[in-house]
């Protein structure tokens, strides 16, 4: 019960930021499964969602902001996918990962120029951000929602992705590139609509993460970005239910190490059991093996 | 023109430079900020040439540069701060465990060698692994390199969080010239040799190269170790440069800068890497900082220059090289005397026909 | 039995992926200076053969012997305990497995169905490469150039290699800008620079034109002899298969129906039913 009390506050904190590193990491997965591209922009299209809602929150009235911010975050990953993905797609491997390197360059200059290198604070969405008590720990309320709302939108994109056309497009794409556009499937939509859904997810997930982290600086998306892919690899990368189970076991044993006073390792982490779990078995806890032909 | 006049033609050009600089320290004030992208520069260069041997030459995608960096430039720190400035640097920890010197160039070779070794621990389970894997485990072993240096922990070694200072540094810029030029030269011979031919085929088509009896895990350990070796040098002169260290210095965005150094000067091209590093050193640090500088012409506030600005044109040219002049500036050629020889030729050639024509 | 030496004997090579048993029991030898050739229909585990003997896969069950000395072996592991569905399951005791580079090093050699010339090499550098395997230097000596005299060498073995094939005077082009059907002389080229007792050729024939076909012909048979060589192809075009083939093994579904010389094997009814099917009515 000791242990219990004394560390509840980090396992909601690791559950709360599980399921914000789960919405991110689902955009990684995706694209991965679909292009075989590292998006190493995800991370900071996340951050940039936030400085968004920095911004218009300024000047617009919350009601009118959050929309807004969205369909602005999408745009922008679904511009980002068009200009710096597209034009490579016949390209070696190495040129469109660093085109994505590179972008990911260009998002966090572009933000540092912007806030000139000030830190911004997040809005306060109300209700969200209200303190409630859950035993013997004080929390805002988004780190109840966090879980709950991650569910339901990986329930709501796994049954887009079994029972749509577009989702049995998306599925098709991942297997086999080439013969499904031979089949007469639109790639570019597919692909784009990847994008949309990845981007989207990431908006929302930065409307919870900022509102428990209010600090928004341009290295804001890094880390959380490569811990998301940290978590997507460890779940099997191209797997949905993979990448959101990492990322929440990622997020809690993160946070208890905090809380056991390893602070300084709790990046660490993540990045020892990428190297674990690529040794012991790359294709992920839900991955499936590809044997290639000589 | 045969191997041996361009070899020797190279070296003369090589003995200019260095008089070149000479000459320059002595007629150019000591704060120019020519001299600051001559440094960096050449560390930046021989840590592009590194990283151009394992990923353009072997074809291994690694993004832990900055981790061998880091532990070059560590190794270095750690080992030549003189005996009598120990307590002082190492406040917190009672003047650190180690309480002896190390001569310059060995402490260089030891922050080459403590990388290298790194390296071929981290190779044993990680290069063979594909390439965008292979890209984020090295990232992540950088990572936790460089959390492993911030513990409070390791301090009587590493300093903690704290920065190392007080170790030898370099005034001329020739120094590191010297030293880069001659870790360049190495990594070109290694390239030329049986090896490099060796490293070039694993790059091409692995599978074509086992079936010719190249051992793959041996010689990507090698050309890992290599490169390693010669980043953690990179890392150790660039610790020079900056007369201290700190861990949290040697983030994933320095690996990023090498890597774009690299391609914008050609993977695949040695002389590409050089090029490429002064031009961008040169560019970030000191050509386009006007874009930094709120400028008025007249009473007129010419709109976007202020701070930032210049990281982010900066970033919008690299974007555009990648997309649209993906080969770099050299493609995958070299520095040739016969080339430059030829091209001229050609030129007057040209010129006379055109001449005769009218 | 002739008194000739062996050289490759394949022994009871199963090959099972999951559940998919690509080669079946498959048993074969290759006699000293013979030219054989293994043929069927596609899909039939013939590239998957090579592959096992190469190296590039070991095998579920079964083992390999070159000079008659074992270079591979093995038996149903793990989880394919339980799956492996070929036959002779308890025979072979011994695990010995190998890397393509150590194949090769034994003195096997081969080439690709799909041509797997290095692309940003020369004619030259091409072949110049596959030397590498043979040098007593290490990578220091080697880089600070003080193996001058092995470097020479391997650069004249690799001239007149060239010269001797017919590709000396292409040398210091691109690989890729060679016809096709000098594409694969190429490769052919570039394993016998590895200096091989046995040669494997996947197709080596594939996309080409009659003409050409027989230029290969003639290009298989005076390597076999001028280089001492035993050769082991795969190959579809019958012209050539019949023309050159000291002994054939046909296989079907991942084993052999027959076997045989060029003539046994062209009247064996089975192998006329697996490549142009039975008649319906019949």
């Amino acid at each position: 019960m000791e242990f219990w009390n004394a560390n509840l506050p980090y396992i909601l904190a690791g559950i709360s930021v599980g399921g914000q590193y789960a919405l991110i990491a689902i955009g990684y997965t995706m694209v991965y499964g679909i292009l075989r591209l590292i998006n190493f922009a995800h991370g900071d299209v996340f951050m940039v969602a936030g400085l968004m809602m920095v911004y218009l929150s300024a000047s617009l009235p919350l009601t009118l902001a959050i929309p807004l911010m969205m369909i602005l975050t999408v745009a922008l990953g679904f511009a980002i996918e068009r200009i710096a993905y597209k034009p490579l797609r016949s390209a070696p491997r190495m040129s469109i990962m660093i085109s994505a390197i590179g972008m990911s360059y260009l998002l966090q200059n572009l933000a540092l120029y912007v806030t000139g290198g000030l830190n911004q604070v997040y809005p306060n969405i109300p209700w969200i951000s209200d303190p409630i008590t859950i035993g013997t720990a004080v929390t805002k309320r988004v780190t109840i929602i966090t879980p709950v709302l991650t569910i339901v939108l990986v329930f709501a994109l796994v049954m887009l992705i079994n029972h749509t056309k577009i989702g049995m497009a998306m599925r098709a794409v991942s297997k086999d590139f080439e013969t499904s556009q031979l089949m007469g499937i639109k790639i570019n939509s597919v692909i784009s609509a990847t994008f949309i859904i990845g981007s989207f997810l990431a908006a929302v997930g930065s409307l919870l993460y900022f509102t428990n982290y209010t600090g928004v600086v341009p290295t804001s998306g890094a880390m959380p970005g490569l811990k998301a892919f940290v978590a997507a690899v460890f779940g099997g990368i191209g797997s949905i239910p993979g990448a959101v189970v990492g990322a929440f076991i990622i997020g809690i044993c993160e946070n208890i190490i905090k809380g056991l006073g390893w602070t300084t390792f709790s990046d660490a982490f993540t990045f020892a059991l990428l190297i674990v779990i690529l040794i012991a078995k790359p294709t992920g806890l839900f991955g499936e093996k590809n044997i290639d032909k000589v | 023109m045969n191997k041996k006049t361009n070899y020797i033609v190279s070296a003369a050009l090589l003995l200019g430079l260095l008089v070149l600089i000479f000459v320059l320290e002595h007629v150019l004030p000591p704060t120019s900020m020519l001299f600051v992208v001559l440094k960096k520069g050449a560390i930046y260069a021989l840590v592009a040439v590194s990283m151009n041997l394992l990923n353009g030459f072997t074809g291994l995608f690694s993004l832990g540069q900055a981790g061998f960096m880091l532990l070059g430039a560590y190794t270095y720190g750690i080992f030549t701060i003189p005996v009598q400035a120990r307590a002082s640097v190492y406040q917190y920890f009672d003047g650190g465990i180690i309480r002896f010197t190390l001569p310059v160039p060995v402490a260089l070779v030891l922050g080459g060698v403590v990388a290298a070794g790194f390296a071929y621990l981290i190779g044993l389970p990680v290069l063979r692994l594909k390439s965008d894997y292979l890209a984020i485990a090295t990232l992540g072993f950088a990572e936790i390199i460089r959390a492993i240096f911030q513990w409070d922990a390791l301090g009587p070694v590493t300093n903690g969080s704290n920065l190392l200072r007080k170790f030898p540094t370099f005034n001329s810029a020739i120094f590191p010239f010297v030293v880069a030029g001659i870790c360049i030269a190495i990594i070109a011979l290694l390239i030329n040799s049986t090896y490099g031919r060796a490293f070039k085929a694993i790059r091409d088509d692995e599978i074509a190269a086992e079936a010719m009896g190249i051992n793959l895990a041996k010689h990507k350990m090698e050309a890992f170790c290599i490169s390693s070796f010669f980043a953690g040098v990179g890392g150790a002169l660039l610790a020079m440069f900056q007369t201290t260290i700190q861990a949290s210095a040697f983030k994933s965005a320095m690996t990023y800068e090498i890597l774009l150094i690299v391609v914008i000067g050609g993977i695949g091209s040695i002389t590409g890497s050089v090029i490429a590093s002064f031009l961008f050193i040169g560019c970030s640090e000191w050509w386009l900082r006007f874009l930094d500088m709120d400028t008025y012409i007249g009473s007129f506030h010419v709109p976007l220059l202020r701070a930032g600005f210049r990281k982010v044109v900066f970033a919008v040219v690299i974007m555009a090289m990648v997309l649209f002049y993906r080969k770099g500036i050299m493609g995958d050629r070299e520095f040739s005397l016969e080339r430059i020889g030829n091209f001229f030729k050609n030129f007057g050639r040209k010129k006379t026909a055109a001449a005769k024509e009218d | 039995m002739s008194d000739k030496t062996n050289i490759l004997r394949v022994e009871n090579v199963t090959m099972q992926f999951g559940g998919v048993v690509a080669v079946d029991n498959l048993s074969l030898t290759v006699d000293e200076h013979e030219i054989v050739s293994l043929i069927g229909p596609n899909g039939a585990g013939k590239t998957t053969a090579f592959n096992v003997i190469t190296g590039v896969y070991a095998p579920t069950n079964g083992c390999v012997y070159f000079k008659d000395d074992m270079i591979l072996s093995n038996h149903p592991q793990g989880k394919m305990k339980k799956m492996y569905s070929g036959k002779n399951a308890g025979m072979y005791t011994r695990v010995m497995e190998k890397t393509p580079d150590q194949i090769t090093k034994l003195g096997l050699a081969r080439t690709f169905q799909n041509i797997r010339l290095f692309k940003t090499m020369t004619v030259f550098e091409n072949v110049l490469v596959a030397m590498h395997m043979r040098r007593t230097s290490n990578i220091f000596s080697a880089t600070f150039h003080l193996n001058g005299k092995e470097e020479a060498q391997m650069r004249a073995d690799a001239e007149n290699l060239l010269k001797v094939v017919g590709l000396y005077d292409e040398r210091d082009e691109n690989c890729t800008s060679l016809p096709y059907g000098k594409q694969r002389h190429l490769e052919i080229a570039r394993a016998l620079a590895t200096k091989p007792t046995l040669l494997l050729l996947d197709e080596p024939a594939a996309g080409m034109n009659p003409q050409e076909t027989d230029e290969l012909t003639a290009f298989v048979r005076r390597v076999r002899d001028e280089f001492d060589l035993t050769v082991f192809m795969i190959e579809h075009h019958m012209d050539l298969v019949m023309e050159i083939s000291d002994r054939i093994y046909v296989l079907d579904f991942g084993h052999t129906i027959a076997q045989g010389t060029a003539d046994e094997v062209q009247n064996n009814p089975r192998v006329i039913e697996a490549y142009l099917g039975v008649q319906a009515d019949a």
